[in-house]
């Protein structure tokens, strides 16, 4: 164990500490568990029950109390560690409360009553994972609609950007004509022209174009981003034009330099892009929650936000469906975090 | 390059996937080598830029161009031609107050309830989100151990959606929250931290810098990573200590990016929207009603909708954000002239 | 087959005239290289017979036939570039098939043409790899098999072999010329390289600043350039130039004096040269003997660099600099004079213009 702590406190270079260095871990541990902890906190939480998110203060684990069923009783009694008045302890079910005193039996000999003051009684509780806080809005809730939606616009938004902005993108770099400048000035200014600025109007348009509560009113203006372009032209750009020569030379359409020879050799930026659409396209929120307003065509994140603004918020729901709301962009952070940073890092795209 | 990489001889199963998009990919190349043939390779550059600018052009270009029709426009109806005239009407009305320190005294006190929400969210988080990813970009330049699973911690919650964000910390903030599980075990009562105007505008604050630090860290990070070690080992040898070796080397050469950083929260921060949505809703009463919100609800939520008001309003935040943006152009140009100079 | 004709062509990028009017007629299996300095426009004159570049005037005809506004992959010929231009995500099988599988050729014959090319530059053993995992030898026998599979009309090179090393390059040099032979089809070499150009060239077209300044023979262009330029830019080391002026004309024969004052004969040949004219005489560093008694002309030794089979001199002669190539060891000191002599030297003569003087070709 002091192995451990010797391993992990020892410095670079093998120098003393620096009050510095004191700075830097605190910051460091304290930025792990506030980053961390909401997520974790929000996890724990979506597998307890009911009656255990509503205590305060709260268990850290999920604990629910332990139930038996009891001869004579129709309904499982919940069950307590009690002191009883000559100061036995014993473990009693709860078959009533009234005011301060409990009418407790034992589970072996359900005939006698035995009064307990509450004070002197404390639940027996066991860990449990409810599950049907997963289970149940996936059965009873339009949730199982949400996700497909959630993953319809996702998939199909990414792969129009992918083709739409490859092909815009390959126009822009190697072809010389009238007016590229121009496109491509115009595509960068549209980078100050946040959906905040045009809602009302695109909604109309949306409207008019008989998209209004329609995925496809979500997708389409999403689909022709400048980053999207940006980013592919800048690495077209580097893709030498005597490979284009020679693809010409060896009777290649300029559809098939197109597909055949750029697209593949545009794969590394094309990943990065892919990436980037999925994140924005499944935390969407805004347009898609202007666009559609039947139920049915929710969003997770609109269905989400509609459920938690409810009157009569069901936490252990929400809280669950927030956790597999977050599982694709969890996993996009696992495996493809690199990517992203070193695409940031990178481009300076968001 | 890269795509030649040892790896990538044997790709038996992407072969397979990929044959019927192949296929597909065949089929188009016949009509497409016939326009070729009528239009020229000039006509194929139109035909590959095309279906980008007719997207574009249809949402992007055109709403925001009639969005100036339709801020001159009043009624509720949605479509421009069933809508009246009426010049700079809407403008005025958010122009019409009788004393302009006091937003109830505005004709739309919403609006600049709004106005001054947002203008007092964007000094503070700005700020905030400055010191704090700075500081944060200083520490992981450190020489760390395991530095890119720091980096990956401060980064994560800038993936989430903002609803999930807004979802996580209403649950950490609400009565029976973690917030205030944890002030108990320090003697404090529960506390609705939501429900008080002050403490549900430090929320929206607090936690929309949560989640994008990330980012702007890792920018700046980028730009720390930049600066070439051999500088600090001169400072030291010359002595230098390293508080001055921070003020006189880290920070000239990161005040590009600095600016960059600064002007992309503002512009990020201006639009604040998704998660205050989600985490208050704008409440309690309108303490964190930001701009976005106005113009969605006066736009589309409410009973009494007014789509010319919302789009003069979104205009005014569109010059607000086209000068943020122009103002970002012009610094990081300037700022390249300045590194080409040394 | 593979019959090549320009007529008056001309290029221009936008408001910059690149090649002024070229005229050239590449018979069917020749092999033609284009050698100028850089920028002179030999790629951008490969490009445009290529059909890579549009021409902006002129006429351009493969076969008898016009092909200004047939585009590249109509033409029926094969490029090999530079920087080869393999497809780096492709095989190497794959590089050599993507050009027959666009003109929708059987994949057996597909196949054997691969096999066929593969045997030929020795590329069997690699087939399947991609050109990341190839030596940059290899990697052009594959831009050169990339060329071969198709059966084209006729070959464009440019600059194939420069960015290879220096034995490399002799070697694959032989095998082009080995190559050229076998396939008997037209080349279009282009190059920087003196040795490439007088080795493989059945005719070389010399470009300057976009004309072209003489076509010919490698040896006629190395015995009779048609002006300083060529007579400079073939050959290595480079011609030296004296100049001089003609002080007596008579029968045929003409003596110019020199700089320093020492008189020459010089090789009319039938010229017109007036009395008093200053001509250009240009003469091989090879064909300057040394007098070992220090007579001739006299040139003071400024460098002398020993290669053991031969000597290099650097002198100076009256004001103008002469580099001397004399076979075997010579011991001579820099700072000292020595005596040269023309007499057996092959001369050139080249009028105030830089044109030759002489029509003896
Ligand atoms: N696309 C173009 N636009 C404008 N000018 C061009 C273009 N391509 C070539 N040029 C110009 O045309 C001239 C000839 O170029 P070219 O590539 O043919 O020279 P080159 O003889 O092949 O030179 P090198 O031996 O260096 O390859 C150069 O001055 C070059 O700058
Ligand atoms: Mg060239």
């Amino acid at each position: 164990m002091s192995r451990v702590a010797e391993f992990l406190l020892r410095r670079k270079g093998g120098k003393g500490w620096h009050w510095t260095d004191i700075v830097t871990w605190i910051w460091l541990l304290g930025g792990l568990f506030v980053m961390f902890g909401p997520a974790v906190w929000l996890v724990g939480s979506s597998f307890k029950s009911p009656a255990a998110l509503a205590e305060f203060p709260p268990s850290i684990l999920p604990y629910v109390t332990q139930k038996v069923t009891v001869e004579g009783y129709d309904k499982p009694l919940d069950l307590y560690e009690a002191t009883l008045p000559d100061g036995r302890k014993a473990t009693l079910a709860e078959v009533r409360r009234i005011g301060i005193v409990s009418q407790m039996v034992d589970p072996q000999k359900p005939g006698e009553i035995i009064k307990v003051n509450i004070g002197q009684r404390t639940p027996v509780r066991q860990m449990s994972f409810a599950m049907q806080n997963y289970s149940e809005p996936f059965t009873h809730f339009d949730f199982v609609r949400y996700l497909w939606n959630s993953v319809f616009v996702t998939v199909t938004a990414t792969l129009i950007t992918l083709v739409v902005n490859s092909m815009a993108a390959f126009a822009l770099s190697k072809y010389e004509f009238r007016g590229r400048t121009f496109a491509m000035l115009l595509i960068l200014a549209t980078l100050m022209v946040p959906l905040s600025v045009i809602m009302v109007p695109l909604y109309s348009i949306v409207s008019a174009l008989g998209l209004f509560n329609n995925l496809w009113g979500v997708i389409l203006p999403t689909v022709a981003t400048p980053t999207g372009v940006f980013i592919l032209r800048q690495y077209m750009l580097t893709i030498p034009d005597e490979l284009i020569d020679a693809a010409r030379m060896d009777k290649a359409s300029e559809w098939q330099i197109y597909w055949r020879i750029i697209l593949p050799l545009t794969a590394p930026a094309l990943a990065v892009l892919a990436i980037f659409s999925v994140v924005w396209r499944w935390n969407d929120f805004l347009w898609p929650l202007i666009v559609l307003s039947r139920k049915e065509l929710y969003t997770l994140q609109v269905g989400l936000s509609i459920y938690s603004g409810e009157l009569n918020v069901q936490w252990h729901f929400i809280l669950a469906m927030t956790v597999v709301t977050m599982i694709p962009v969890v996993l996009v952070f696992i495996f493809l975090q690199r990517f992203i940073t070193t695409g940031i890092a990178g481009t300076g795209l968001k | 390059m890269k795509a030649d990489s040892p790896k990538r001889t044997g790709s038996g199963i992407g072969e397979t996937v990929l044959l019927p998009v192949r296929l597909a990919m065949g089929l188009i190349d016949a009509p497409l080598r016939w326009l070729q043939r009528v239009a020229g390779i000039g006509g194929m550059a139109a035909f590959f830029l095309m279906p980008n600018m007719l997207i574009f052009g249809i949402f992007v270009l055109l709403p925001f161009f009639i969005n100036f029709a339709y801020s001159m426009t009043g009624g509720t109806a949605l479509f421009l031609p069933d809508r009246s005239f009426v010049g700079g009407d809407q403008y005025a009305r958010l122009f019409d107050c009788s004393n302009y320190l006091d937003a109830n005294s505005c004709t739309e006190d919403t609006f600049w309830t709004a106005v001054g929400n947002t203008g007092w969210f964007v000094i503070l988080q700005v700020t905030l989100m400055i010191i704090v990813s700075l500081i944060t970009a200083l520490i992981l330049n450190r020489n760390l151990m395991a530095r890119s699973f720091w980096r990956a911690v401060f980064f994560f919650p800038v993936l989430l959606s903002p609803v999930v964000v807004g979802l996580i910390w209403k649950w950490i903030l609400q009565r029976q929250g973690l917030l205030n599980f944890g002030l108990y075990g320090f003697g404090f009562e529960p506390f609705t931290w939501l429900n008080d105007r002050n403490w549900a505008f430090a929320a929206t604050v607090g936690v929309s810098i949560w989640a994008h630090m990330g980012f702007y860290t890792l920018i700046l990070l980028a730009g720390l990573q930049a600066i070439p070690k051999d500088l600090y080992e001169a400072a030291e040898m010359d002595g230098t200590r390293p508080t001055r070796a921070f003020l006189r080397i880290t920070l000239p050469l990161l005040a590009p990016n600095l600016l960059v950083v600064v002007v992309l929260v503002l512009i990020k921060a201006v639009q604040i929207f998704d998660e205050v949505y989600v985490l208050t809703g704008g409440g309690p009463g309108t303490s964190t009603l930001y701009i976005t919100q106005y113009i969605y609800e006066t736009g589309f939520a409410t009973q009494l909708r007014n789509p010319g008001l919302a789009a003069a309003a979104s205009i005014l935040m569109g010059v607000v954000l086209v000068v943020l943006t122009l103002l970002q152009l012009s610094l990081s140009r300037s700022s390249e002239k300045k590194g080409a100079r040394k | 087959m593979g019959h090549i004709k320009l007529t008056n062509v001309t290029k221009s990028f936008g408001a910059i005239d690149v090649l002024h009017g070229i005229n050239l007629e590449i018979k069917d299996g020749e092999f033609v290289v284009f050698v100028g300095p850089s920028g002179c426009g030999k790629s951008t004159l490969l490009r445009m017979i290529a059909g890579l570049e549009k021409p902006t005037g002129g006429e351009l005809a493969i076969d008898g036939k016009v092909v200004n506004a047939i585009p590249a992959a109509d033409r029926g010929l094969a490029m090999v570039f530079q920087s080869y231009a393999l497809y780096p995500h492709m095989s190497v099988r794959q590089n050599l098939a993507f050009g027959l599988e666009n003109t929708k050729m059987p994949k057996a014959e597909i196949t054997q043409r691969i096999a066929e090319a593969a045997r030929m530059l020795e590329i069997e053993a690699y087939l399947d790899r991609r050109p990341g995992q190839l030596s940059g030898g290899q990697r052009q026998r594959v831009a050169i098999g990339r060329a071969i599979v198709r059966r084209p009309v006729a070959f464009l090179l440019d600059e194939p072999l420069s960015n290879l090393d220096a034995e490399l390059r002799g070697s694959t040099r032989a095998e082009l010329a080995a190559l050229h032979a076998r396939l008997s089809a037209t080349m279009i070499y282009v190059t920087h390289d003196q040795v490439e150009a007088m080795t493989l060239a059945d005719r070389i077209v010399v470009l300057r600043a976009g004309r072209i300044e003489q076509i010919g023979t490698p040896l006629e262009l190395y015995n009779s350039p048609a002006n300083r330029f060529v007579a400079g830019f073939i050959g290595s080391p480079h011609m030296n130039f004296l100049e001089g002026t003609v002080e007596s004309v008579q029968s045929g024969k003409a003596v110019a004096a020199l700089a320093g004052g020492h008189r020459i004969e010089l090789p009319v040949n039938g010229a017109k040269v007036g009395h008093g004219a200053r001509v250009t005489i240009g003469v091989r560093p090879q064909h300057i003997a040394v007098n070992s008694d220090g007579s001739g002309i006299v040139a003071k030794i400024k460098l002398v660099e020993a290669l053991g089979s031969e000597t290099v001199i650097h002198a100076d002669v009256a004001g103008q600099k002469v580099l001397v190539v004399a076979p075997g060891q010579h011991r001579l000191a820099p700072g000292t004079e020595m005596g040269l002599s023309l007499s057996a030297a092959p001369l050139h003569l080249f009028n105030d213009k830089g044109l030759r003087l002489d029509h003896t070709v």
